[in-house]
């Protein structure tokens, strides 16, 4: 084996409920494309969108754009602001603080984050 | 007199050319149409147009581009406009106009503006068939009909006129002479050093002048055409055809026939508030009028003057008297591409003053300034480079705080100095055309808070009319926002201080080839290291692609950390729509498709149910894949022999065509081989923003090049290039770059102006908007991309040929590459899960999306607006 054992061993795990003692395995950490994310189906139908920024720091939210209903926030581009990790939809441009799921462009909107761990 | 319409007063116009109408927004602005009836009589089949501008209809302007009449300001005044209407009689007595159609307008003001009308030196054979002059957009149409026929063609007269008259006759392909009496070529603005340096520059344009001599005799042949001219020195010159641009005369003969007072040389007599000295009732202003001073003012910006004198008479006003007591003649003018700039005394008329000249004669260069015994800096003459004049005009009157001789050195010699505006004291004229000071532009700044040149322009006026002063303005504007504390960050973004075209700069002197690289190096203090934003990554990511062969960068937009920075439609090779599907668009070079590829198009629309629309850019749009369909969409398209149409990316999308000489009985050249060609050696270039092209093969113009970002008209020599066009929420038709180029001249003409444009521009900046933007405009990309004068064409040439040479399909590459594909997914731990949000009812006949209801977010916050 040539590839990285600790990008092949490690898998990227949701927290379902907060708090809450179960994690779901969704995907293979070498499947984050640092700057790039990618949508999960949770079993109840909730789609999370999970990044990875370039200090390897792992992030989940909710994939629906509230603005547009479209399931698309994983498809955004990333950045900081101010030290906020964000993602900008891919439809309207209104970016998300990645941490706290609040909407950098409107403060009266935000959307739900998840527990997100490497294991 | 005003039976017809009871009690209200009526104003009667006569003439509505450039001051006319300025004349009618003075009153609109001063009230007055709301109180009078507003008749005006118009002479030309067309309400006012830009006359100054007349010689850019042979540029591609249209005669509604120079219209400088808004029917909406028209109508909203009530004004009663009859064009094609002129009046015929005055009875001054009875205070009545009797149009040509007969109408009778009863008035208690009447307003002369007839302006002026050639004057046809009393040569034998001057009405003869191919004479021509040259003051109307109908002169134009004739001329233009006439060259269609005619090998040669002369212009009478070398002054400001017959200068662009000739080039115009150029312009038609004709082969051009100059006749003008005087020793030199406009011997009105320049003495015989700028008019030797002038004639050395037209002489070089391919234009044959003949200085020192006079038109005696048209020649005609049998028929009554003109065959030539007989010259005062004996000699001959064959022409097919002559225009007559020997300077204007005031049209009053209207005036004359109802007994108003004229001069001896003509014009109407009017006082210093453009009343006729005669009838207290009557205005003369413009070109018709002789001023109290004694002088016929042949120049828009005194006409404009005297327009405003005469409204605020009439609105007799206390608060503002005007008076027109004379003008200042300064002019610059851009004639066949050589600047040429007088201001106030050019000749040197006051006694004792002294000239500060320089000339360079093998550069075409010829400047002189009129200095008084004090340093009064008195006027002067600019020939090949008159960028200092809106600054020396406006010092013209006051000692300048340099040496005057530092003023005409050309840059970077020794002593010169660069004379930056914010020397100039606040009463110093900037916009003489609008008469605005330097005081009023900064309190614009300081006062009405405008923070741009467009902002200034509309609070000011300034920089509206001849716009020869908008380069200044824009110093005045920078210099004024950074004294008063305003940081102007030009900065990309919060990432990067440098502005796109410093970091192409960078990227391309430094090989730069990743973003990480970039942003660690020359990112902003905080924002090294880190993660970049959604504004920079996809504007380097389109720096590193445009230069992806040169810098040594992958040329696939999705290998390694390329495809973190892509918007999300690069990404996926697709156009994201509304509810998360994607639309499909295959490249179709200048939209000619066969029976079996819209057979193939056809079937894969059918078997994966796609919504299919043409496109505006002759293409079909398939709508409605899900992402996990598009690379099997792609495959079978690829098999098919289609590509990606990059309808996806900034960068060029398509080049439309109309069918050409091939087909169309009035095609001249052969317009789908080059709009196929071209879009074959652009396909895949990015750019700061999307490009889009055409080819038309004739002038009938059906493919619309001119509102692409670069069209193409055939010409019966070849092809007309032409730049900066849009469509969209900012409509501008293209400006001419260059004309008659064969196939070769034309597509090197292309490469170096799209990778000056990839260069220079900003992000998201279309090249219209550019165009407009860049100091020098369309006449410094010209110099550039044509004369080279910034020595880079052989880099930007190189720089597409590299790109021409490294291009590979998008599509193919993707689905041959496992590791790519396994992006296409709809979820990563399910991919044979379709996005269940994703869904589509019918309508006629096909699909549209059915949208998921809104909610905003998964868990709405309390109170949080329902959208």
């Amino acid at each position: 084996m040539t590839l990285a054992p600790e990008t092949t061993d490690l898998k990227v795990q949701l927290q379902l409920e907060e708090g809450g003692p179960d994690w779901f395995t969704v995907c293979d950490l070498s499947r984050l494309v640092p700057g790039r994310g990618v949508a999960a189906l949770l079993p109840d139908g909730r789609q999370v969108a999970l990044f990875r920024d370039r200090s390897g720091s792992l992030y989940a939210v909710d994939n629906r754009d509230p603005f547009s209903g479209a399931a698309v926030l994983s498809r955004g581009l990333t950045g900081t602001d101010r030290g906020r990790p964000f993602v900008a939809s891919p439809l309207l441009k209104q970016r998300f603080d990645l941490v706290s799921g609040e909407c950098l462009d409107d403060a009266t909107v935000r959307i739900a984050t998840y527990e997100v761990r490497a294991a | 007199m005003t039976a017809t319409e009871g009690a209200t007063p009526t104003i009667v116009l006569v003439g509505h050319g450039m001051v006319g109408q300025r004349f009618l927004e003075a009153i609109a602005e001063r009230g007055l149409t709301a109180t009078h009836r507003v008749v005006v009589l118009c002479e030309e089949p067309r309400p006012a147009y830009d006359r100054v501008a007349l010689t850019s209809y042979f540029s591609g302007r249209t005669a509604e581009d120079l219209s400088m009449t808004d029917m909406a300001f028209i109508e909203t005044h009530g004004i009663e406009l009859y064009v094609g209407d002129p009046a015929e009689t005055v009875d001054r007595e009875a205070k009545e106009v009797v149009a040509r159609s007969g109408r009778v307008f009863a008035y208690d003001t009447l307003v002369l503006a007839t302006g002026s009308f050639p004057f046809v030196p009393p040569v034998p054979n001057k009405d003869a068939e191919g004479c021509f002059v040259y003051r109307t957009i109908d002169d134009l149409l004739a001329i233009e009909k006439y060259a269609a026929t005619a090998t040669t063609g002369a212009v009478v007269g070398g002054g400001l006129l017959g200068l662009e008259a000739a080039g115009a006759l150029k312009g038609l392909g004709l082969t051009s002479h100059i006749v003008e009496f005087a020793p030199r070529l406009m011997p009105v603005q320049v003495d015989a050093g700028g008019g030797a340096a002038l004639l050395r520059t037209i002489e070089d344009m391919g234009l044959t002048v003949h200085t020192g001599v006079g038109t005696q005799e048209i020649v005609v042949d049998e028929s009554g055409a003109v065959t030539g001219m007989r010259l005062s020195d004996g000699s001959e010159l064959a022409t097919d055809l002559v225009v007559f641009s020997a300077g204007v005369r005031p049209r009053d003969q209207l005036a004359r026939d109802c007994g108003l007072t004229v001069g001896e040389r003509g014009g109407i007599a009017v006082d210093e508030q453009c009343r006729t000295v005669t009838d207290p009732h009557v205005f003369a202003v413009g070109e018709c009028a002789l001023a109290a001073d004694g002088r016929v003012y042949g120049l828009v910006a005194p006409g404009y003057e005297q327009a405003e004198t005469a409204a605020a008479a009439i609105a007799a006003d206390e608060s503002e008297q005007l008076s027109f007591t004379g003008a200042d003649l300064s002019t610059k003018l851009k004639l066949l591409g050589v600047d040429v700039a007088s201001f106030g005394d050019a000749h040197g008329a006051a006694e004792d003053c002294l000239d500060v000249v320089y000339s360079d004669s093998r550069a075409g260069l010829y400047k002189k300034l009129v200095i008084g015994r004090d340093g009064t800096l008195l006027g002067g003459i600019l020939v090949g480079d008159a960028d200092a004049y809106g600054t020396l005009r406006a010092f013209t009157g006051s000692v300048p705080p340099v040496a005057p001789e530092s003023l005409v050195l050309p840059a970077g010699a020794g002593e010169s100095v660069q004379l930056g505006p914010s020397a100039l004291p606040d009463e110093a004229i900037v916009c003489s055309c609008h008469n605005v000071s330097k005081g009023t532009i900064r309190a614009a700044v300081t006062e009405h808070s405008c923070t741009t040149v467009p902002e200034v322009k509309k609070c000011t006026k300034a920089g509206t009319g001849c716009g020869s002063c908008v380069k200044v303005l824009g110093q005045l504007v920078t210099a004024e926002l950074e004294a008063s504390g305003v940081e102007v960050d030009k900065g990309l973004c919060g990432c990067f201080a440098q502005t796109r075209e410093e970091l192409y700069e960078i990227v391309l002197a430094l090989r730069i080839n990743t973003y990480q690289d970039l942003l660690d190096r020359y990112g902003r203090d905080g924002a090294r290291g880190g993660d970049g934003c959604d504004v920079c990554k996809p504007a380097i990511g389109s720096i590193i692609a445009s230069l992806a062969p040169t810098i040594g960068a992958s040329g696939y937009v999705l290998d390694g950390e390329q495809a973190a920075l892509q918007e999300t439609n690069d990404h996926f090779l697709a156009n994201l729509q509304k509810n998360g599907s994607y639309s499909v668009v295959p490249r179709i070079p200048g939209g000619e498709i066969t029976p079996e590829g819209l057979i193939v198009i056809g079937e894969i629309a059918r078997d994966f149910g796609l919504y299919t629309k043409i496109t505006g850019g002759q293409r079909i749009d398939m709508f409605g894949a899900r992402v996990e369909q598009l690379p099997l969409i792609w495959t079978r398209l690829v098999d098919a022999g289609f590509e990606s149409g990059h309808a996806y990316g900034k960068s060029l999308r398509t080049v439309k065509s109309c069918v050409g000489q091939t087909w169309c009985r009035y095609g001249v050249q052969d317009s789908v081989r080059m709009a196929i060609d071209l879009e074959l050696r652009y396909r895949g270039l990015r750019s700061p923003h999307k490009l889009k092209s055409a080819v038309s093969g004739c002038a009938r113009e059906c493919a619309e090049a001119q509102s692409k970002d670069f069209g193409v008209i055939a010409t019966a020599n070849g092809w007309n290039l032409y730049v900066g066009g849009n469509g969209g929420a900012t409509p501008r038709h293209a400006d001419l770059l260059a004309q008659d180029l064969t196939d070769a001249e034309l597509i090197r003409l292309i490469d170096r102006f799209l990778m000056f444009y990839i260069r220079t521009a900003d992000r998201l900046e279309r090249t219209s908007t550019w165009l407009e933007r860049i100091p020098g405009g369309l006449d410094h990309v010209r110099d550039v991309v044509v004369e080279d004068s910034l020595g880079i064409c052989e880099e930007l040439e190189s720089l597409m040929t590299a790109h021409v040479a490294h291009y590979a399909d998008e599509w193919a590459t993707t689905i041959n590459d496992p590791e790519k594909l396994a992006r296409f997914v709809s979820f990563v731990n399910a991919p044979d899960t379709p996005d269940p949000v994703v869904g589509f009812v019918p309508e006629r006949e096909q699909i549209k999306p059915d949208l998921p209801l809104l909610t905003i977010g998964h868990r709405p916050l309390e109170g949080s607006a329902q959208r």
